[in-house]
């Protein structure tokens, strides 16, 4: 086993073992936290890829601005431990046996398809992934996209701020009645 | 078996990513993980993308990548504002209380 091997292994092993203490945690501050070190393994992973323009922009944006995001999210709630109310056994029994089932539908279609025996060359020395070439494809081939998904953040953002404000009528009503 | 990697190492880990991700938002009630959950589903496809680009030498998968991000922000950021509207109107997140939001 070489060392970039070795390396692959134990990030797909943290990351998988993140990936479940995300959806097992009982509190929502430590699922955030797990979710910030598999979002480390998948951007090292890109690294490995030799898509270094990704791995950044992964911990930039996931690391760094959706996780404060949600945990800024978590902390003006103010949620107590036990505001989850306990989903059912049955319910969530059902709910692992059908993402088992998923999951086992599609190994068993991978394990009858001949994929591409060739083996991956880690590390890639491809420069496909270099910051130059893939604005090269971002400013020509992909400008359209670009521009419209720019649009949409714009969009997005203005949403959020929208949805965030509270307005005059429900301060009110929230001082007055709370709805329990 | 373990000595090179292969295509097929990229998309178990990514089937099992998601899957754990599939799992979690069916067995959740906290809107909060759920959202979570869609994030880890959502980063397995982007491992797989950016897999089979580094692969084929092709740079359009990972252009995908970046708009998949994108998007993943801005539904993050709409996502939590919804969120946060929910729980001044029921004073919970959990996701089985939405239903008060009708009347």
């Amino acid at each position: 086993m070489s060392f970039t091997t070795a390396i692959f292994f134990f990030l797909a092993f943290v990351a998988i073992f993140c990936a479940i203490l995300v959806i097992t945690s009982k509190n929502p501050v430590y699922s955030c936290l797990y979710l910030v070190l598999t979002m480390f393994c998948i951007a090292g992973n890109y690294v490995l890829l030799n898509a270094q323009f990704l791995a950044v922009v992964q911990l930039i944006v996931y690391a760094g601005a959706i996780m404060v995001l949600f945990l800024f999210t978590i902390m003006l709630l103010n949620l107590n431990n036990d505001s989850e109310k306990h989903k059912s056994l049955l319910l969530k029994f059902l709910g692992a046996i059908g993402g088992g089932t998923i999951l086992l539908a599609v190994v068993i279609a991978l394990k009858k398809t001949t994929l591409d025996a060739a083996p991956m060359v880690i590390p890639n020395t491809t420069q496909v992934g270099m910051i130059e070439n893939l604005g090269k494809f971002l400013f020509t081939d992909y400008v359209f996209p670009f521009e419209a998904i720019s649009l949409m953040i714009l969009a997005a953002m203005i949403g959020a701020v929208v949805l965030g404000k509270r307005d005059k009528k429900g301060i009110n009503e929230e001082t007055t009645t709370p709805i329990s | 078996m373990f000595k090179d990697i292969f295509i097929d190492h990229y998309i178990y880990l990514s089937v099992v990513l998601f899957c754990i991700g599939i799992v979690g938002v069916l067995t959740r009630r906290n809107a909060i993980v759920l959202f979570m959950s869609v994030e880890l589903m959502l980063n397995a496809v982007n491992l797989l993308l950016v897999a089979f680009s580094s692969k084929f030498g092709d740079a359009s998968g990972q252009v995908f990548v970046f708009f998949i991000m994108t998007v993943a922000a801005a539904e993050v950021a709409v996502g939590l504002a919804i969120i946060v509207m929910l729980f001044r109107n029921t004073q919970s997140i959990d996701i089985g209380t939405s239903n008060r939001l009708k009347s």
